[in-house]
């Protein structure tokens, strides 16, 4: 599918039954592991049909992770770039500190009344580590998270958060130690413990049915957005921004405004050290689509097929692939693709942190250094809705060390 | 090109009936390409016959290996940092076939570096370079379309992997469109984990039969020649895989280069387990 494809009448219709997002997605696993990912699906099928399920899911979002969260018009930052009106969509303040959470208490929900009684999980910056730590701690599941040596080495706060929660923190050492490695030993315990172990993805990639679940579960950030947006201003917002590494926050935010035509949509890849450097995890910007981690989707690879590996200062942005729906949005040009350099995030990080206090997470000063570049350049009047996903006291060592500053 | 070369699932069909007419079950080994260097693999490579292997599966060296234990993670690895790829996997086959034009080999490994190469090419050129049936891991029935459709039309086999998930409502849909044989991975987990009981396997193998008339090859924790042996009682064929590659492994020097034993410690072990097997039904 390119971007010469006809327009589809609605961009929610996806993923077909076969878990494909036009050419995108599908079931790239191990024989091993379909009959679970077929039982997974039916499962997901039934709880969304289930009026308890959600009643249940609700129930946690507010009372657990404290949802609705606001939608904040950053009005210091807004003067300071003289554009456009910011909101921030401050998913920061959930409990954990992270979107990640909304996904979390949706699987575990899920995993219980399919009757698995242990939980894995792949981290990258450690916040879907905490999240499904957290959910594990709260329902009384035993929780193993899988996180590359490397991430261990960036993210130690959050390493010890999930040990505090009870959780196993198994450090990959293998290939680039960060977060694909992590995925690939995720996978590899599950198809050993298949009988009883559930696998909470974090993002909004893998084998179908995991894109779909993790982008309905992280939906309730766009359909909360529009609902305050609409209170706010009485009007839908000219653009939405997000960061994206696997992509979960940015879907969640962007699927329910998909059919608004006159909402444009950008989502922010980490350009790393630069993407004509070599040296980033831009995987739409500059990959090509391949198969990995049981989906079809943009990747960074070699002309060999082989995966090379991602790079950015956010640990959680560092992952060479893309949840699946993302690249055929990209094809068929419903939204935009833009890559932010480590330093262009670290200079948003101090300016959010300045001006408006508070300190976000390096995923979203991404999307915040996109706005920054292109607030001043929309007229007064426009509105930008950018997704704080999550809240910078895990970056702070790393912050310091990009800047220089000894701790 | 000479059809003495050119691949196909005739091969694999010949050499199971002729370990039929012995009365025997095969022994499969699996190594992967280019490990530890391209070189030193040919030489593995091309002594494999000798030894007693009767089918060889040729793992194509992936950076992401997600149903791998260790050990062929780490040839993988091995492989990839001496410069292997996909079309270097290719001439190491055509190199063997100049050779022997009889014992079937398998490429087996990701979907990724054949999609990147390109389906009807990669078809063609693995066709010709001699290789008779894939492994694909991460290609389930679902995304038939993909590879195994395409590879049956070109004559080739494509094999499938069913697993103790595999029950008897999933099994029709595996072993459709697949020829050759089926192997079993005898047990849910990762290349070179534990091995399955006895008991297991024979209830796998009736479960099996009921479903297919193909022969099959149990793998997965298959270590020793005693293990191969008890394997070859039930089984049409034994898959050695983990076991070979930690060999390769054990033979480097501190540098990870190979030396005039590894060629010599492969082949060893190789010989060991095919005298299991042979001797298994005895």
């Amino acid at each position: 599918m390119t971007s010469s494809s006809p327009k589809p009448n609605s961009y929610r219709t996806l993923p077909d039954t076969d878990g494909h997002f036009g050419n995108y997605g599908g079931r790239f696993v191990a024989e091993t592991l379909m009959p679970l990912i077929l039982e997974l699906e039916q499962a997901y099928k039934d709880a969304k049909n289930d009026p308890e399920f959600h009643k249940e899911l609700d129930y946690y979002l507010k009372y657990y992770v404290g949802r609705p969260s606001p939608l904040y018009f950053a009005e210091r930052l807004t003067e300071e770039l003289g554009g456009a009106k910011v909101y921030f969509k401050r998913d920061e303040l959930n409990h954990t500190g992270a979107h990640k959470i909304n996904n979390c208490i949706g699987q575990i929900l899920l995993a219980m009344r399919m009757g698995k009684t242990r939980i894995i999980a792949e981290t990258g910056a450690g916040q879907h580590g905490v999240a499904t730590a957290t959910v594990c701690a709260r329902f009384g599941l035993p929780c193993t998270v899988y996180m590359g040596a490397k991430d261990i080495e960036r993210q130690s706060p959050n390493v010890f958060r999930m040990k505090l929660l009870g959780a196993e923190v198994k450090a990959v050492e293998s290939g680039s130690r960060s977060l694909k490695d992590a995925m690939n030993e995720a996978l590899r315990d599950w198809v050993t413990n298949v009988a009883d172990t559930f696998y909470i993805i974090g993002t909004a990639a893998g084998p179908h049915p995991y894109p779909e679940l993790v982008r309905d579960f992280q939906s309730v950030i766009g359909n909360e957005a529009k609902e305050q947006i609409m209170e706010a201003e009485g009007r839908l917002p000219d653009l939405l921004v997000a960061a994206i590494g696997g992509g979960s926050n940015a879907i969640g935010l962007f699927h329910p405004f998909l059919d608004d035509k006159d909402v444009e949509i950008t989502g922010v890849e980490a350009a790393g050290h630069g993407v004509h450097t070599g040296k980033h995890a831009a995987s739409l910007t500059a990959g090509a689509p391949g198969v990995l981690h049981g989906n079809r989707t943009y990747l960074l690879m070699d002309d060999d097929g082989q995966i090379t590996e991602a790079d950015s200062i956010s640990a959680g942005l560092d992952y060479p692939g893309i949840g699946p729906e993302h690249s055929w949005l990209k094809d068929i040009g419903r939204v935009d693709y833009v890559a932010i350099t480590d330093k262009e995030a670290l200079e948003a990080f101090k300016l959010c942190s300045e001006c408006e206090g508070i300190i976000p997470a390096l995923e979203p000063s991404h999307a915040l250094a996109h706005v920054m570049k292109i607030a001043p350049k929309m007229s007064k009047d426009k509105i930008i809705i950018v997704n704080l996903c999550g809240r910078g006291d895990k970056d702070i060592f790393t912050v310091a060390e990009a800047l220089g500053v000894k701790l | 090109m000479s059809d003495a070369i050119i691949g196909g699932k005739d091969r694999i069909e010949k050499r199971f009936a002729k370990l039929k007419e012995e009365g025997r079950a095969g022994l499969v080994t699996f190594i992967t390409a280019g490990d530890p260097d391209p070189e030193a693999s040919f030489e593995i490579l091309k002594g494999l016959p000798e030894a007693g292997a009767d089918i060889i599966e040729l793992g194509m060296p992936f950076t992401d290996p997600m149903a791998d234990g260790p050990a062929i993670q780490e040839a993988s690895n091995r492989a990839l940092a001496a410069g292997m790829h996909m079309r270097k996997t290719l001439s190491l086959v055509r190199g063997f076939r100049d050779q022997d034009h009889e014992t079937p080999i398998i490429l087996m490994g990701y979907y990724n570096p054949i999609y990147i190469y390109g389906v009807a090419e990669f078809l063609e050129d693995a066709r010709n370079a001699g290789v008779d049936g894939l492994i694909v891991v991460d290609l389930p029935p679902e995304e038939d379309a993909e590879l195994c459709v395409p590879t049956v039309e070109k004559g080739l086999s494509f094999i499938r992997l069913t697993t103790p998930t595999s029950d008897d409502k999933r099994l029709p849909k595996l072993v459709q469109n697949t020829s050759g044989f089926v192997y079993y991975v005898s047990v849910a987990g990762v290349t070179g984990a534990g091995s399955a009981s006895n008991e297991q396997i024979v209830e796998a193998m009736e479960r099996l039969k009921r479903h297919t008339d193909l022969p099959i090859a149990v793998g997965f924790g298959i270590k020793t020649a005693a293990q191969a042996a008890d394997v070859a009682k039930q089984a049409d064929a034994a898959v050695v895989g983990s076991a070979i590659v930690s060999k390769i492994a054990e033979s480097l020097d501190e540098n990870g280069k190979a030396t005039d034993k590894t060629a010599s410690m492969v082949t060893d072990l190789v010989s060991e387990l095919a005298n299991g097997v042979r001797n298994a039904r005895k």
